[in-house]
């Protein structure tokens, strides 16, 4: 059989790092910083519920749009989080994480050759999902501005064809977030090239120095936003796969569509347990912040002190160092710390050219497993620069 | 809390120079609130939490729960019949408690012969001491926030994006 696959995912970019990845897991004993996932298991509670659904039985599907309980769960705590208000029955869709609610967004608003502005470094799915769709990824580098997009740049990459932009705030792998007048300033030109901004806020909740903005809740936003989050990052439950969109109810209902026809209904074990999340969480969530903020601190002053410069990451839990002062690629980098000193970082360009020169750093690792990788990269640093120096 | 508390609350080892990093402070200042805790007596000591089970040389020991029912003194209350209670070196912790009796009391012994000796000898016969109901503990299966099992193996995928 010839062409077995089809031309676009032939066409699809496959991860350059792929290689990589297989060399960390072949490895034993390796300190990994590269995991995109909180080290702590799911709180208690919330595991709890999740037995006790399946004790009681509750293994069938749901409604397409997921357990009313949940959603309405869902819209009572961004109402009285944030102030904003959806409508249960219409306006939110349970999705299997961010990821599936970030696909459904692209495959129903995209038609062939619309384009979606996407800043780069970013998360490794939006391209692809926006080229899947059928769209046009456009991609704006913003490693010039300090990681964070601003309305000017932003401006210049709108054309006639623009019909959306992905903003992902705290952002995995940056770390970066927007204050509130930043976000003013780009909704302006969102709102007036009449964008549909699809914005990822997975990590909202893990935003350390100021309060969070979801971008709906700006004046004028919510008609032109679809808002993605999910309780993968906040409440350690990666693995549970649930997360939800918010949207106008057009947009959602045309998700709702492609969803049941997909994946009909999340997994009721896991809205089970989000339903828990959302009615006893928040005090787990807000000692899991602490920590990360700690770690946060700790890092950050470290990988400075060692000459790997970083800005302060905002939210998440990665820092995103430079590593130019070593004269070294980032792949070269990344592989040579892991051969030499066994510490698994992820190579910056795994997130898009832009992201050359840099490295991603997970800080959701104990303090003891991250002093003991950090020990081992001012070793690296050391014989390094010893090399560069001789070299010279 | 003050954070610093909280770490320490954690890690009793944690060094003061990477409790400044955590926290964003100077190592002098977090040596300073460390000495203000301590003379306050809000720190009170650093210990090791130990699964003893696992300790094959130290020698066994047995705890107790024990209620005691008391009689409080004129003026005194519990508290002067507590001190005498709590003064024995068997007694590893004792809490004034509501419900149907008085002190709780956590004691420790070599075996059980030793423990049901201190409450035949010493407990039970003080003046104001009314009654006693000892419970052996079996087994521990977690103690001030530490659940008691084997390290847990690291469950994630060493990487992901």
């Amino acid at each position: 059989m010839k062409n077995v696959v089809s031309k676009k995912v032939e066409e699809m970019q496959p991860s350059g790092i792929r290689v990589f990845f297989d060399l960390v897991l072949g490895m034993k004993d390796v300190i990994s910083l590269g995991v995109g996932e909180p080290d702590f298991v799911t709180p208690w509670q919330i595991r709890e519920a999740g037995i006790f659904s399946l004790e009681q039985g509750f293994t069938s599907y749901t409604s397409n749009k997921g357990l009313y309980k949940l959603r309405l769960g869902i819209t009572r705590y961004l109402k009285n989080r944030y102030g904003l208000e959806y409508c249960p029955d219409e306006e939110i869709l349970i999705t299997v994480g961010v990821s599936e609610g970030l696909d459904l967004a692209c495959r129903a608003i995209l038609n062939p050759n619309d384009k979606v502005l996407i800043p780069l470094p970013c998360y490794v799915s939006y391209g692809p999902m926006v080229e899947l769709a059928g769209g046009i990824p456009v991609y704006i580098d913003i490693q010039k501005c300090h990681f964070k997009i601003n309305p000017s740049v932003l401006e210049k990459h709108i054309d006639k064809d623009t019909k959306a932009i992905i903003l992902n705030y705290p952002s995995n792998p940056l770390g970066v977030s927007y204050t509130k007048k930043e976000l003013e300033a780009l909704k302006k030109v969102i709102l007036k090239h009449k964008l549909l901004c699809i914005t990822d806020e997975v990590y909202g909740d893990l935003t350390y120095d100021f309060e969070h903005t979801p971008f709906p809740t700006l004046a004028g936003a919510k008609p032109n936003t679809v808002y993605l989050n999910g309780f993968s990052k906040g409440y350690a439950m990666t693995g549970w796969r649930i997360g939800y969109a918010c949207g106008p109810k057009e947009v959602i209902g045309a998700m709702t569509k492609i969803h049941q026809y997909t994946i009909m209904c999340v997994s009721i074990t896991s809205q089970m347990a989000a339903c828990e999340a959302m009615h006893s969480g928040k005090k787990s969530v807000e000692e899991m912040k602490r920590e990360y903020k700690r770690r946060r601190e700790f890092v950050v002053t470290e990988l400075n002190r060692l000459g790997l410069t970083c800005h302060k990451p905002e939210g998440a839990f990665y820092a995103f160092p430079s590593i130019r002062a070593t004269g070294l690629s980032s792949m070269d980098f990344s592989q040579r710390l892991l051969k030499e000193e066994k510490v698994a970082v992820v190579p910056g360009t795994a997130f898009g050219k832009p992201g050359e020169g840099y490295i991603r750093i997970s800080y959701a690792s104990s303090i003891d497993n991250l002093k003991e990788a950090l020990r081992r990269i001012e070793h690296f640093l050391t014989i390094h620069r010893r090399k560069h120096g001789r070299a010279r | 809390m003050d954070e610093i508390l909280e770490i320490l609350e954690k890690d009793g080892r944690a060094r003061i120079e990477d409790i400044a990093k955590m926290t964003r402070k100077k190592p002098q200042d977090v040596r300073k609130a460390i000495e203000k805790y301590k003379k306050a007596g809000i720190i009170l000591k650093y210990k090791a939490v130990i699964n003893k089970e696992l300790a094959r040389d130290s020698e066994a020991r047995v705890r107790a729960l024990i209620e005691v029912n008391i009689i409080p003194q004129k003026d005194l209350g519990f508290d002067k019949i507590a001190e005498r209670i709590y003064s024995f070196p068997e007694v590893s912790s004792c809490y004034l408690v509501s419900g149907t009796y008085d002190l709780l009391l956590i004691v420790e012994g070599k075996d059980l012969n030793t423990v049901a000796r201190f409450v035949a000898e010493k407990l039970a016969p003080l003046e104001n001491v009314r009654g006693t109901a000892t419970h052996f503990l079996l087994k521990k299966y977690k103690e001030d926030g530490v659940i008691l099992k084997h390290k847990e193996e690291n469950k994630r995928i060493a990487i992901s994006y």
